[in-house]
């Protein structure tokens, strides 16, 4: 048992099997992160389209929609932030503190939105649920929206926490997780949702993509590259491939082929993910140009970490397929213990 | 505006010592509900499933606080902490980060199965479920008091400095992660957690055993609260004796890695020897209560006790005095007291246990009212003694966030303001009021309104219902009972 001297020093000399262990955990943690906008953002979709429906019914069947899932989906939240303290320590201390009430305000959304359906169940008088409805909403919308903005602010190296970019970032990313959660409530509450949820995923879509466009116009004035910057070919790819995926979207919710519309929320949101860490790379902390070969841990954490996440990423992986498995198909509100 | 160096520590004592709460609660209640769940199964009996399904309602609120809490710990490292983080993370980062992808990941999507999937899932599915939540909760307190271990008895590491910044570099993982203190941590915590829920458990379950048996009102369910107060009560007798015995073990080796914490548990300012220990000390005079000195102390002392704590057995032997370190010392007064009164806590725990068990051996369990408000008033000393232990290990380890290689006010975030750093104090304030509040209204709804009924329950539907298998009819929520 245990490891011994010699093979400490052997994961001491360098990166395993020569891997550029760098790039793969910026990968993995933007990975990570897309996991989390999109897992937790059907829940945060459908905490935006809870505001828009009118009877208790319909407003139940939401909440029991998300409950079995929310909290493993937000744990990815918690993996992206434990990664990025792991594998580049001064990039997670750096961002963290440099946007410091930004951060804040994301955690009072994620309590807010955590506390409120265990709220609202609680009583089934009128008042006290509109207000633990209303606090679902906001932390609903505000989460992601500040996460956005984090994410826009992070990418173009501001030191502040209110900036133009923040803003439509933040925007777009909320759009998509309105996306999202209305391909999420048509797979899981089914009859008892109105028929209203595909219109408005559908405007939401729309939206999307309006935003995307405002978004780029926006980084092509703010990103040192410019619109150079934006041309790059793998950039210019995933923008048309969203553009066909949101009309895939939009058919197949119009379908009721809930699964793949979630399939292609899904992709979007990978898409999304993956033209801010390209635009990025290699730096990952632009604001100080810190690169990623800056600040990576030395290389025996690293090799033990790339070990542990190959042997506990599987794991995780297999508890979701039980988790969504185990509620597979529509959820009513009755279900409980 | 308060300096930033004070409001991030003050900060990070008012959003941990709120969290650990909610942990204590799961990890505690985790072996409960495992065997719960598996009688539940096994037997068939209605008192089991009523146990699991109340005891889980007041896991899952638990956990949800406990998860919305956690986050802001973990990001604050970085917020507040960023020169330590960025010093610290080879060492820090790693523990935290496994800890999401192995204990979190674990219990979170296995909590969604066990709290709602009764119905959907086969016996063994919902029992491994059970399994892997409980195993989750105790496996985050492995990756998170490694973490905290290490900065206690820091052990594996090397030195460098790069680009004007100190830096911890892991050197050698074993000896980093199983640091002398880790063992002593992990055993005495989770055992405090377990102590704590049998505390609340008998305290709870005496309440309505007093309202029935004492005062003879009517109570639904009765079978199932002294179920609640024996449980609890053979949880206490396992467990009080435990935690002391283990202390007394803890209380050395702190001696012997952080003699200047010792010092300060002890008020001992002069190194001397034949340390009495004093369990209920009274200072001689006013000041002696924000400056307590073993000195000018009056009480009730075991001559040579605390010498006898720090050495393992010599009341002779020598403990180094405050005075003689060339740190300054921590706030003696907060480790101090905070040490006495969890000590003193953990006696009353185990006098509480035997009396208890007493009256049981004596059939007399149902009738001892005394006893029963002792049981109820001490339902909440369990977390409170956690909450005091806490304080000693972290504001006794002061002025060190690592000890021996970091000090504290050089680990905090240095573009951080005093403004920015006073407004999220004072918002954290206010917030976890609220939540304490709203966590504290839940659970003494869930309490008033009892377990499950009988008819509401799937062990005596099953044995009405034999013509329908499978799923039961969805059934009125539990709250029908409310008055609102
Ligand atoms: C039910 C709760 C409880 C009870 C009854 C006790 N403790 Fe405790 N104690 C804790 C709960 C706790 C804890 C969970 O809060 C701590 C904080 C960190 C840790 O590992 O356990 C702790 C820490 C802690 C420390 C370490 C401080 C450090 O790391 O610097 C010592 C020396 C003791 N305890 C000793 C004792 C003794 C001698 C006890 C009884 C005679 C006792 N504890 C009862
Ligand atoms: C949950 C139980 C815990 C409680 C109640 C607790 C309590 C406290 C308190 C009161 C302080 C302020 C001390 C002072 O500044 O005088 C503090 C500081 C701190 N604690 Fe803990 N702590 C807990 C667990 C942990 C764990 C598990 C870790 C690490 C993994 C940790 C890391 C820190 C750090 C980094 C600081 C700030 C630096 C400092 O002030 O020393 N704590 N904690
Ligand atoms: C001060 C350092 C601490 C940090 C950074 C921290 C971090 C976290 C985080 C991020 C979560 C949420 C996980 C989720 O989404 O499910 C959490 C929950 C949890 N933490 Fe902490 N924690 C700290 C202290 C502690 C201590 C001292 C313990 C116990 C020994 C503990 C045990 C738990 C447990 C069991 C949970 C699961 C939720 C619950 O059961 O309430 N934590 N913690």
């Amino acid at each position: 048992m245990g490891l011994t001297m010699t093979s400490v020093d052997s994961l001491a000399a360098g990166p395993l099997f020569g891997l550029p262990l760098p790039e793969l955990w910026f990968g993995l943690i933007f990975t990570m992160l897309a996991t989390f906008l999109f897992l937790d953002g059907f829940d945060f979709g459908a905490g935006a389209i809870f505001a828009l429906l009118e009877t208790d019914d319909e407003r139940e069947t939401v909440l029991a929609a998300i409950g079995p899932f929310w909290d493993g989906n937000e744990v990815w939240l918690v993996v992206f932030g434990g990664a990025l303290f792991a594998a580049f320590p001064p990039a997670y201390a750096g961002l963290f503190s440099r946007h410091y009430l930004l951060m804040f305000g994301i955690l009072g959304a994620l309590i807010l939105r955590g506390l409120a359906p265990e709220m609202y169940e609680q009583r089934h008088d009128k008042a006290w649920q509109r207000w633990w409805g209303r606090a679902f909403v906001a932390g609903s919308v505000l989460a992601p929206f500040l996460l956005g903005a984090f994410a826009g602010n992070w990418l173009v190296g501001s030191g502040r926490s209110l900036t133009l970019v923040g803003l439509v970032v933040g925007v777009t990313v909320t759009l998509l997780t309105v996306v999202s959660g209305a391909a999420f409530l048509q797979l899981k509450g089914s009859e008892r949702l109105p028929e209203a949820v595909t219109t408005y995923g559908t405007a939401a879509t729309v939206g999307y993509l309006l935003a995307v466009v405002v978004t780029l116009a926006v980084l092509a004035m703010r990103l040192p590259g410019g619109l150079g910057a934006l041309l790059d070919p793998a950039i210019v790819a995933l923008v048309l491939a969203s553009i066909g995926l949101a009309a895939g979207y939009v058919v197949a919710l119009r379908r009721e082929q809930s699964l793949y519309a979630l399939g292609a929320a899904a992709v979007l949101t990978y898409g999304l993910v993956a033209v801010v860490a390209i635009l990025m790379y290699p730096a990952i902390d632009p604001a100080t140009e810190a690169t990623v070969r800056d600040t990576i841990v030395s290389t025996l954490p690293l090799n033990l970490m790339t070990i542990g996440a190959s042997l506990l990423l599987p794991l995780v992986a297999i508890y979701f397929v039980v988790l969504y498995s185990a509620f597979s198909g529509p959820i009513s509100p009755e279900e409980a213990y | 505006m308060i300096d930033p160096v004070i409001a991030s520590r003050l900060q990070f004592a008012v959003t941990t010592i709120v969290h650990i709460i909610f942990p204590v609660m799961s990890m505690g209640l985790a072996p409960f509900l495992i065997y719960f769940t598996w009688k539940d199964i096994r037997t068939g009996e209605p008192i089991y499933e009523q146990l699991r399904r109340f005891w889980t309602k007041i896991f899952a609120i638990s956990f949800v606080v406990g998860t919305v809490t956690g986050i802001v710990l973990e990001f604050e490292f970085g917020t507040n902490f960023a020169a330590f983080s960025t010093a610290a993370g080879e060492l820090f980062g790693g523990p935290l980060a496994v800890e999401g992808m192995m204990a979190f990941m674990l219990e979170a999507t296995f909590l969604g199965v066990f709290v709602f999937g009764r119905d959907r899932v086969g016996d063994k599915l919902y029992f491994v479920s059970s399994i892997a939540v409980g195993l989750g909760t105790w496996l985050s307190a492995v990756w998170i008091l490694i973490a905290n271990s290490w900065m206690q008895t820091p052990r594996g590491y090397e030195l460098a400095t790069e680009n004007g910044q100190t830096i911890v570099h892991l050197v050698d993982p074993m000896a980093a992660y199983f640091n002398p203190r880790f063992s002593y941590m992990f055993v005495h915590m989770q055992n405090a957690a377990v102590e704590s829920v049998a505390l609340f458990m008998a305290g709870v379950g005496a309440y309505y055993v007093f309202r029935h048996h004492v005062w003879g009102y009517p109570v639904e369910n009765p079978q199932f609260w002294e179920a609640t107060l024996k449980i609890g009560l053979i949880a206490l007798l396992i467990t009080a004796p435990l935690q002391v015995l283990h202390g007394d073990m803890y209380g050395r080796h702190v001696a012997e890695t952080q003699p200047q914490k010792f010092a300060a548990m002890e008020a001992v300012w002069e190194t001397e020897s034949y340390v009495p220990e004093y369990i209920v000390a009274v200072p001689t005079s006013v000041d002696g209560f924000t400056d307590p000195r073993a000195k000018e102390l009056f009480g009730i002392g075991i001559p040579g006790g605390a010498s006898w704590l720090a050495s393992g057995g010599d009341p002779t032997a020598e403990i180094r005095g405050l005075n003689s370190f060339e740190t300054e010392a921590p706030p003696v007064a907060i480790v101090f007291w905070a040490f006495r009164a969890m000590v003193g806590l953990g006696f009353w725990f185990i006098l509480l246990a035997f009396w208890g068990g007493y009256r049981w051996y004596k059939g007399q369990l149902l009738e001892d009212g005394l006893l029963h408000k002792a049981l109820m008033g001490s339902s909440l000393l369990g977390i409170l003694a956690v909450e005091l232990g806490w304080i000693v290990t972290e504001v006794g380890r002061q002025p060190w966030v690592i000890q021996g290689v970091m000090r504290t006010s050089e680990g905090v975030s240095p573009g951080l303001t005093g403004t920015e750093a006073t407004i999220t104090l004072v918002g954290f304030v206010g917030v976890y009021t609220a939540l304490l509040g709203l966590y504290t209204y839940v659970i003494w709804r869930i309490i008033r309104n009892g377990p499950p009924s009988r008819d509401e329950l799937r062990s005596v539907q099953a044995d009405t219902l034999t013509s329908e298998p499978g799923p039961t009819p969805s059934q009125p929520t539990p709250d029908g009972v409310d008055d609102d």
